[in-house]
């Protein structure tokens, strides 16, 4: 069933240059059929040059957008280069192309897939702002779409050709914007969303934030993204 | 007096820095008619300040200057919410700009690197003795060595 489709592997990386190499050599090891393209989001670093060896396509921004203007300009690359399924994956390594299968199959019924960390498998775990944060959007959308979002900000997430035309055009290069409002659209859009359950893995380059008041802000932004996507329109 | 001519002589400077910014071309001319109408209702009010203080009391307002304070505040707010939406249109205009960028360059990339190719095939082609195999288009793309 998969064998037909084209599937482009969408890496948004910004001075990722430390892990990228892995990312592009693990997913094309694991899926060898599909393109990989990397958004290099205006890295100064030699993240353009490493993805280029390691086989990758590569679109380079002349400037830093941010992961959504990464992704519309991915999602633009795989609306003009006529894919049928895009992917989207983290550059650090926490995403395991393993699952990507599972997504692609998933498509058969829906039109947008997410890999979701909360929903059974792994063990990955928040604590305090952050996870009321993450818990209030869950909640929210899972009631909007009436099926269970348990990981509204995941990164990993897959969708066919309807969805990827609807990104190519639009797709917010807000903060949360990227993840949030694209699925808060989709939904209302009436299209079928669903979530798979995956197990991350830990970074292999980089530092997640931990501090307090950035998860303070973080929750803070979270429920302004939700208030005004939930309002549009 | 004093106040009047001080009111009045600022007024005179707006309106000229306007007029020179629109004679250099410095303004779009969608600004510069907003411009010259504030220029032109600021001077009079310069010269003579309490011109407003009978629109002013029948507002309720003590002052004609407090109401033209008033009012200034307003127009500045909503000056400064329409430059950020102008520049978050301008954002978005060269967001598209840099990702038309983007695309651009990775094609020249892939035609670059095609060429290469291209040369190299035509270059072991004649070195081994080959006649040079054809070059023709098709769909665009060129097509090397097919009849």
């Amino acid at each position: 069933m998969n064998a037909e489709k084209r599937v482009l592997i969408i890496i948004p990386a910004w001075n990722e240059a430390a892990s990228i190499a892995a990312v592009i050599a693990e997913v094309r090891d694991e899926l060898p059929a599909y393109d990989v393209l990397v958004v290099n989001d205006g890295s100064t670093d030699d993240t353009e040059r490493v993805a280029l060896a390691a086989g990758a396509r590569v679109v380079s921004l002349p400037y830093n957008l941010g992961v959504g203007g990464a992704m519309r300009l991915g999602y633009r690359y795989a609306d003009e280069n006529d894919y049928d399924v895009a992917i989207q994956i983290d550059a650090d390594g926490q995403h395991d192309p393993r699952y990507v299968p599972k997504l692609i199959d998933a498509l058969d019924e829906y039109r947008l897939v997410i890999g979701a960390r909360f929903a059974g498998e792994g063990d990955y775990q928040v604590r305090g702002p952050r996870r009321w944060a993450m818990g209030l959007l869950s909640r929210v959308l899972s009631r909007m779409a009436k099926t269970p979002l348990n990981d509204t900000t995941s990164g990993f997430r897959a969708c066919d050709r309807e969805i990827i035309r609807l990104f190519a055009q639009w797709y917010p290069v807000e903060y949360l914007g990227d993840t949030v409002e694209t699925l808060v659209r989709v939904i209302r859009l009436g299209h079928p969303v669903a979530q798979i359950p995956v197990a991350m893995r830990p970074r292999t380059a980089g530092m997640p934030s931990n501090s307090p008041v950035k998860a303070m802000i973080y929750l803070g932004r979270a429920m302004i993204t939700l208030l005004l996507a939930v309002n549009r329109r | 007096m004093k106040l009047a001519i001080m009111t009045g002589v600022v007024a005179l400077l707006l309106l000229a820095l306007i007029f020179e910014l629109l004679r250099r071309r410095q303004l779009r001319e969608k600004y510069a008619v907003l411009w010259l109408v504030v220029g032109l209702v600021t001077l009079p009010l310069g010269f003579i300040p309490w011109s407003l203080d009978n629109v002013s009391s029948w507002l309720g307002v003590a002052s004609g200057a407090s109401l033209v304070l008033f009012l200034a505040v307003v127009f500045l707010l909503l000056v400064c919410i329409h430059l950020s939406w102008e520049a978050s249109r301008l954002e978005d205009e060269t967001r598209a700009l840099a990702e038309e960028v983007a695309l651009i360059r990775a094609e020249l990339r892939d035609v670059k690197a095609e060429q290469a190719g291209l040369r190299a095939e035509l270059a072991a082609g004649t070195a081994n003795g080959h006649a040079v195999p054809i070059v023709a288009q098709r769909d665009g793309k060129a097509v090397v060595g097919e009849r």
